[in-house]
């Protein structure tokens, strides 16, 4: 075997208690197992090497897709990315979402790899994250002591860490506002890459302007980001080619990316600027 | 310590005992002697490993075994019927869409899940749908063509 995993226990609990329980029992030793795209890979070749692996997914409830014009779209974590792209009320509502979740790994991937799992291995390139920022997502969390909702701009700490404590993500609400939105992802392969940057952006069209202007990146900072400063400019001025300009050039300096094997810092931080004015640009003509 | 599961491998049923660190992987090849299933990557990139659970196409080097307990599987074992070829193995054939052979098994899987649940795929639908496979001898254009002879047939 040219690369296997140290023993553990697999623990399949069938209820969320349950799951707490372990958590709570095994703490640091414990890692929570969902479509295991990311958790495989890293027990593999990284080095992860938890005692106890947690697979959630025997626990009725955490699936699913449903939207409530009142409530909302209701997206459940172990809900897959290829069930996330392919689902009516996700494309109905928030097209761009889909196109996100479309755009993860491969279809093998898409078909194992799940929604509250992009988030919880809290990769800065999380293919969902900037469009769920985008969308005002309220993180729905359970924990020993009961559930509570988390923003998505305050789930992530850093690479790899979230303000999970003990705890489990259980699904996501995306309020039922009207937005249109638009993710780019810039890799150099269309299948199968992790995006270089991620760009997201979206907005509720009314007369005469935007309202709920939101831009997020991935990939080009320690956790997925919004930019408000570029937002705030769009609210105040307009959606005219000046203040897309002038936002696409704050989204770059605001952008903090990292020089590594995929890209140098200097042009993720330039392509930052292209891909935000490539996206206001686009909802301006749709 | 061992778990007892049960895998549906191309409608055979089979009671083992595993690890839980083994893969899916790792029993179908090792376990069940079912090698057409290859060990590429080990990372879920390549696609050599892909089989058919419960009707989707999934890289079994990244499912544990335990995982796939009461799964349904199909692996290219699965295919062929009373000795005859599976009609997208004998397009792949027919095409010279096969060349090394080390992606085959995988490409065929993924273009099986494929046409089951889409019977007319677009050329776009279709080399998505292999994206997650990697051939370094083809070019990929045969697989294509191959896959769209099958469209509409099965």
């Amino acid at each position: 075997m040219l690369r296997s995993m140290q023993p553990f226990n697999y623990l399949r609990p069938s209820t969320l208690s349950e799951a707490l329980k372990l958590l709570g029992d095994h703490g640091r030793e414990a890692k929570v197992l969902a479509g295991g795209t990311d958790l495989i890979v890293g027990m593999k070749e990284k080095g992860l090497s938890p005692r106890y692996v947690i697979d959630i997914k025997g626990i009725e409830g955490l699936d699913g897709i449903g939207y409530d014009p009142n409530e909302g779209l209701r997206i459940g974590t172990l809900a897959t990315m290829s069930e996330v792209s392919a689902s009516s009320c996700v494309r109905e509502h928030y097209l761009f979402l889909a196109h996100a979740a479309g755009e993860v790994g491969s279809v093998q991937v898409r078909n194992r790899a799940t929604i509250g799992g992009n988030l919880c291995n809290a990769a800065p390139s999380a293919e969902t994250a900037p469009a769920l920022l985008c969308l005002d997502a309220v993180l729905t969390v359970a924990g020993p002591k009961g559930e509570r909702a988390v923003a998505i701009e305050e789930f992530f700490r850093g690479p790899g860490m979230t303000v999970l404590d003990g705890e489990i993500l259980t699904g996501m609400l995306i309020p039922p506002v009207e937005r249109k939105g638009i993710y780019i992802k810039h890799s150099p392969r269309n299948a199968m890459d992790i995006a270089v940057i991620g760009a997201a952006a979206a907005v509720t069209p009314k007369e005469g302007g935007w309202e709920n202007v939101r831009i997020a990146l991935g990939a080009v900072a320690p956790t997925p980001v919004r930019v408000h400063e570029a937002e705030e400019l769009i609210r105040k001025k307009g959606q005219t080619k000046e203040a897309i300009e002038e936002a696409g050039r704050m989204a770059g300096e605001t952008a903090s990316p990292i020089f590594d094997v995929r890209a140098s810092a200097e042009y993720r931080s330039e392509m930052v600027e292209n891909l935000v004015i490539r996206a206001l640009s686009e909802l301006c003509d749709s | 310590m061992g778990k007892a599961v049960v895998l549906r491998v191309n409608g055979e049923e089979y009671e083992l005992e595993v690890k839980p660190q083994e893969t899916l992987l790792d029993v179908i090849r090792e376990r069940l002697s079912l090698t057409g299933t290859k060990r590429g990557c080990e990372t879920g990139d390549c696609g050599a490993c892909t089989v058919i659970m419960n009707h989707k196409a999934v890289s079994s080097c990244l499912v544990l075994a335990v995982e796939a307990d009461g799964a349904e599987i199909v692996t290219i074992e699965g295919l062929a019927k009373e000795g005859k070829l599976h009609p997208l193995q004998e397009a792949f054939v027919r095409h010279g869409a096969v060349q090394c052979g080390f992606c085959t098994p995988g490409m065929i899987l993924s273009a099986k899940a494929l046409l089951d649940e889409n019977k007319n795929p677009t050329e776009e639908e279709i080399r998505r749908a292999i994206s997650g496979n990697l051939c370094r001898c083809t070019g990929y254009t045969k697989i294509v063509e191959a896959i769209k002879a099958c469209s509409g047939t099965l």
